[in-house]
């Protein structure tokens, strides 16, 4: 592990129910990088994810920096997650022993001020509401390291836009290191420092823009390129 | 000497609202009719002890316990679902029960009989139920972040065998005490309904388990009124003293913006 390290993946297998999801996958995260994992469905961009938090079993080594602070947001946690639940913005930030005054600081910062916010069903939010309240939840134990599944799952174009923009402003003001996994290449582009492309095993990995030819993309996404190179286009 | 109707309006309002308030969970969990098999895997246990005269409780717990463990045995030996295991187990449980079964005492099985509560029975009635519910209020908000989110619990250290296999011995442990006062056949309606009731009438988890162990409480108790005067048996009458609860409910539900 490197000094500067806050993450070091050496050899890294993982094996589910005998089908192999990630073949001998080594890179290092070092700190403040905002770090993408790129890769069609099904090329264990998830697994890598939960395996780094320890959920899942692998082979190989995983060392995160001592004493770090994690903050993850799984993928597809939407508003419907809580539906069935009367659960009020304030008694969500409860469940992790939030206090009200701390949830209402973290919630300025995502730019939500209405004051009766706090007593809403969470449930009942819009969905770009609920997305901001998460980032500001996930946010609210002054995490060092964000680990983001893609975040925008459900959100329309305006509210990804937003979230995006507020998630850099946090990894700026905060200095946080972001391990994002995410499809939209514009993303990639605008905010990443480093691209991990993923489709069981690496397939490259860089700064976005050195390393994300036509040709890396299409080794990657295999059929599914037309449609990320007329997106690229744009 | 405490005469029994005190008893049995003590035993009722430590069971009513324990089950009321742990019923608030397992409705968000999507669990509220689990209850019904683990009553029904009473059957056994409640015939043996009618037949050798101990305590119905211990009878009722031990069998829905041995009741756990085979599902739990067939779930290491097949890939089936649990449902469908717990079907054959519950399904073979009330079979075995009713071959034992006295039919002199069906009834008391079945529905419950208040009027034999003796002091035992509250004594067990009030510790075990204070336990369940403190211990239920001690992993509430776990339970309730696992069933939003498993990851995020995990992500918070969260340990979710041991959090749920808590869990699910303290509804083994509440449903024993209720086939005291309703018998077998509906230990599922305790959870559930006073937690529907209170699902539409809430706008947040603090008034949701509240109101839930409130209404379990009052159809307890409105149940026996009720058999003071009708002279039916209890358990059925604290039922549909819920179902009262959850039509009102209905009319008070607040308008959700869906």
């Amino acid at each position: 592990m490197t000094k500067d390290a806050i993450l070091s993946v050496k050899n890294l297998n993982v094996i589910l129910e005998g089908e192999e999801i990630i073949r001998d996958l080594s890179f290092e995260i070092k700190e403040n990088e905002i770090f993408t994992i790129l890769g069609p469905n099904g090329a264990g961009k998830t697994i890598l994810l939960r395996t780094l938090l320890g959920f899942l079993p692998y082979k190989g080594e995983i060392k995160w920096k001592k004493e770090l602070k994690i903050g993850y947001l799984p993928q597809g946690l939407t508003q419907l997650k809580v539906k069935e639940l009367p659960l009020s913005v304030s008694e969500f930030f409860g469940l992790k022993d939030v206090s009200q005054e701390k949830a209402k600081y973290f919630l300025e910062l995502v730019g939500i001020k209405e004051k009766a916010f706090l007593g809403k069903e969470a449930g009942n939010l819009s969905s770009g509401q609920f997305q901001r309240m998460l980032i500001a939840w996930v946010l609210s134990d002054n995490p060092q390291v964000l680990l983001f599944d893609e975040p925008t799952t459900g959100v329309d174009v305006g509210g990804e836009k937003t979230i995006y923009s507020l998630l850099y402003r946090f990894w700026k003001e905060k200095k946080l290191t972001i391990l994002l996994v995410t499809h939209d290449l514009n993303v990639i582009y605008k905010y990443s420092t480093r691209v991990l492309c993923l489709n069981k095993r690496e397939i490259c990995s860089g700064p976005p823009r050195e390393i994300l030819s036509p040709e890396v993309l299409e080794e990657t996404y295999g059929s599914g390129i037309k449609f990320y190179q007329h997106h690229h286009s744009i | 000497m405490i005469s029994q109707s005190i008893l049995t309006l003590i035993t009722a309002i430590f069971i009513g609202g324990a089950a009321g308030y742990i019923g608030s969970l397992m409705l968000t969990k999507r669990m509220a009719l689990v209850g019904g098999p683990l009553g029904h895997l009473a059957l056994p246990g409640v015939a043996l002890a009618l037949i050798y005269h101990f305590n119905i409780f211990l009878g009722a717990l031990f069998s829905i316990f041995l009741g756990i463990f085979f599902i739990w045995f067939f779930e290491t030996k097949t890939k089936l679902p649990l449902e469908a295991l717990t079907g054959v187990v519950f399904a073979s449980g009330v079979a075995l029960g009713f071959l034992i079964l006295p039919m002199s005492h069906a009834e008391e099985a079945i529905v419950g009989d208040i009027t034999k509560v003796d002091l035992l029975d509250a004594f067990l009635a009030v510790g075990l139920g204070s336990v369940i519910f403190l211990a239920t209020r001690k992993i509430y908000k776990k339970i309730v972040l696992t069933s939003i989110s498993e990851d995020l619990a995990r992500a918070r250290q969260i340990n979710i065998k041991k959090i749920n296999f808590i869990y699910l011995l303290l509804i083994a442990f509440i449903t024993a005490l209720e086939v005291k006062i309703i018998g077998i056949l509906l230990t599922a309606a305790l959870f559930a309904i006073p937690a529907s009731t209170a699902r539409n009438l809430s706008k947040n988890l603090f008034q949701y388990s509240l109101f839930s162990t409130v209404v379990g409480i009052i159809s307890a108790l409105s149940g026996i009124i009720l058999f003071k005067i009708t002279n039916f048996p209890a358990g059925p009458l604290m039922i549909l003293s819920s179902s009262l609860s959850f039509l009102l409910s209905l009319v008070f539900k607040r308008k959700k913006a869906y």
